[in-house]
């Protein structure tokens, strides 16, 4: 496992409470996981992946992620459509854990209330809530 | 693997490790008042002689299928069960029933696991099997829960009411609590699941009926299948005879998404009832959507055939209350059984053998009808049929209670329209002069 001081958490994203990452992107927002969600997972061996044109509102399902060890599930950062989502995952899975903030991304969504990216974390609130947590 | 109980050194060292004096003070929670003080009242002990003549008594007061002749079938059928499988049942190797909790270690038990998946795949023409639930209406409610998880924004399962009364009220206890919705679908005048009622639906998460169905009739599965397509539904396809699918194209040549059934039929003796086996299949891009244990063949570091559980993540012992279901464990030794029947058989042998008891059904068919009972239904059937006796079937189970003869299961006690109608089924175990006689006996 990463030390707190080892994790990759890029400037420009915004966080959410359950380690997803979320960078707006013109239209639409890019989501993924972070490099603390990865790292604690382990390998990850499987992704179920939403289809396009689905629509979620904040904090509800959207995709699973199945490592070695441990299943778990990714949630909406904001309320929104999906618009792309990443096939390179179905059969490679371990860009998450590569490469977790560019060709690790999951999902693409076209957000109801673009304003609502504003209200996620920033990444030393993100860091503080980590730290919190340990 | 051996199961061995604690013995007394081994209690008191627990106890000791724990700072207890007396498994007593393991239960102070537990309240006086729901305690029991006094004995059990149990009879005395008997010796082993005194024992096997009590349940030899027991045993006498009950008709079984080879002292009279039963044509009982629904659900449970009485098929010859061969030598070889109930020699190899007998082996200590083979008669631990569960699988155990340190699987790989027990290469042979998941071998045999593995062996059943592969048979009972290529029976049912499916991709994918698990290593089995408890029994025919387990699989099916797995089934539809399955379904529900595939078909996330749809809350109906629809439900043929062909299949097995028994396996819907068990779907009914599980849905019970739930906010999902059972709808039934009505039978046809020739005996097969109408359709008709699912046209314009777009709510449903799977269409299930059962083939052969409750009244022995074999469903129309293309027709079947396009409805569920049409409907977006997933198409869910039960069984309680497998045997059929010796002889007639099988669900997954249907293209159904979830094949599931008993499959006491394959080598399984009826016993009263139970245990049977619950058969459960699925498409590949489904599987981590399935209920139970999976066995997969793997090799080791030098490169050796072996076999582990697979895709465990499914599981409750890593999914914690996300598991596919709550079943994670298996029925291993009917499963065991199952494949061991099966190899017996061979392909060839099941083919015939189906024949056989499709054949001597037929026969039977045309015996009544020639003695002036009414065939009701119009559909293809297997080994199983609906069947009005000239007197109906009250008057035929009394009259043929002396000869030793069950001439079928009163139709009327689940299916009140169909009230002096009787289900009938023949298999192999039945011979022509059985046949004979029972048209005889009813003839009007």
């Amino acid at each position: 496992m990463k030390e707190l001081s080892e994790l990759v958490l890029p400037e420009d994203r915004k966080y959410t409470s359950q380690h997803e990452w979320v960078m707006r992107q013109g239209e639409t927002v890019t989501v993924g996981i972070t490099d603390f969600a990865q790292d604690q997972l382990g390998d990850i061996v499987f992704v179920e992946l939403p289809e396009a044109g689905g629509a979620f509102e904040a904090g509800e399902e959207f995709s699973t992620l199945e490592s070695v060890k441990a299943v778990s599930e990714v949630y909406m950062p904001i309320s929104g459509e999906i618009v792309e989502v990443n096939e390179r995952l179905v059969d490679s899975p371990e860009l998450i854990n590569q490469d977790p903030y560019s060709q690790g991304w999951i999902v693409t969504i076209a957000p109801k209330d673009p304003a609502q990216v504003e209200s996620l974390m920033d990444k030393a609130a993100y860091l503080e809530m980590l730290k919190g947590e340990a | 693997m051996r199961y061995l109980p604690h013995t007394p050194e081994d209690i008191s060292e627990m106890l000791q490790a724990v700072k207890a004096e007396s498994l007593e003070d393991l239960f102070p929670t537990v309240p006086e008042s729901v305690r029991r003080r006094q004995d059990l009242d149990l009879p005395e002990p008997l010796t082993e002689w005194e024992l096997n003549t009590h349940m030899n008594e027991l045993a006498s007061q009950m008709s079984d299928a080879r002292s009279i002749k039963s044509f009982l079938g629904a659900g449970s059928y009485d098929h010859y069960i061969p030598a070889s499988v109930q020699y190899l049942l007998g082996r200590s190797e083979l008669s631990t029933a569960y699988t155990p909790y340190q699987p790989e270690i027990s290469q042979g038990t998941l071998q045999a696991m593995f062996e059943y998946q592969t048979l009972v795949s290529r029976l049912l023409g499916m991709e994918v099997s698990n290593a089995s639930m408890y029994d025919g209406a387990t699989a099916l409610t797995e089934a539809m829960f399955m379904s529900l998880r595939i078909k996330r924004k749809k809350n109906v399962l629809a439900v043929s009411s062909l299949v097995h009364p028994h396996y819907r009220e068990v779907l009914k206890s599980y849905l019970a609590p739930t906010s999902f919705e059972l709808v039934e679908i009505e039978a046809g005048p020739d005996g097969r699941t109408d359709l008709s009622s699912l046209k314009g639906r777009d709510d449903l998460a799977a269409v299930a009926v059962q083939s052969p169905n409750f009244f022995g009739c074999l469903e129309d599965l293309k027709a079947v299948q396009a409805a569920a397509q049409d409907t977006g539904a997933l198409f869910v396809t039960s069984f309680t005879e497998p045997l059929a699918y010796g002889l007639f194209k099988n669900p997954g040549s249907f293209g159904a998404d979830i094949a599931c059934g008993e499959g006491q039929s394959l080598g399984i003796a009826q016993s009263f009832g139970g245990p049977g086996l619950g058969i459960f299949c699925a498409r590949k891009q489904a599987v981590r959507n399935m209920p139970g244990r999976l066995v997969g063949q793997t090799t080791d570091k030098e490169g050796r055939r072996g076999f582990v559980l697979t895709l465990s993540t499914r599981e409750q012992h890593i999914r914690r209350e996300k598991a596919t279901s709550n079943i994670c464990s298996n029925q291993g030794l009917c499963a065991t059984t199952a494949a061991m029947y099966l190899a017996s058989l061979g392909g060839s042998g099941l083919r015939e053998l189906a024949s056989l008891n499709r054949d001597k059904a037929e026969y039977l068919k045309s015996q009544l009808q020639a003695a002036g009972c009414s065939l009701p239904f119009g559909a293809p059937t297997f080994n199983e049929f609906v069947v009005r006796f000239p007197g109906g079937h009250a008057e035929a189970q009394e009259q043929l209670k002396d000869k030793g003869i069950i001439p079928g299961v009163d139709l009327g006690h689940y299916y009140p329209e169909l009230e002096g109608h009787s289900l009938v089924c023949v298999t192999e175990t039945k011979s022509k002069q059985d046949l004979d006689i029972l048209a005889k006996e009813v003839s009007a």
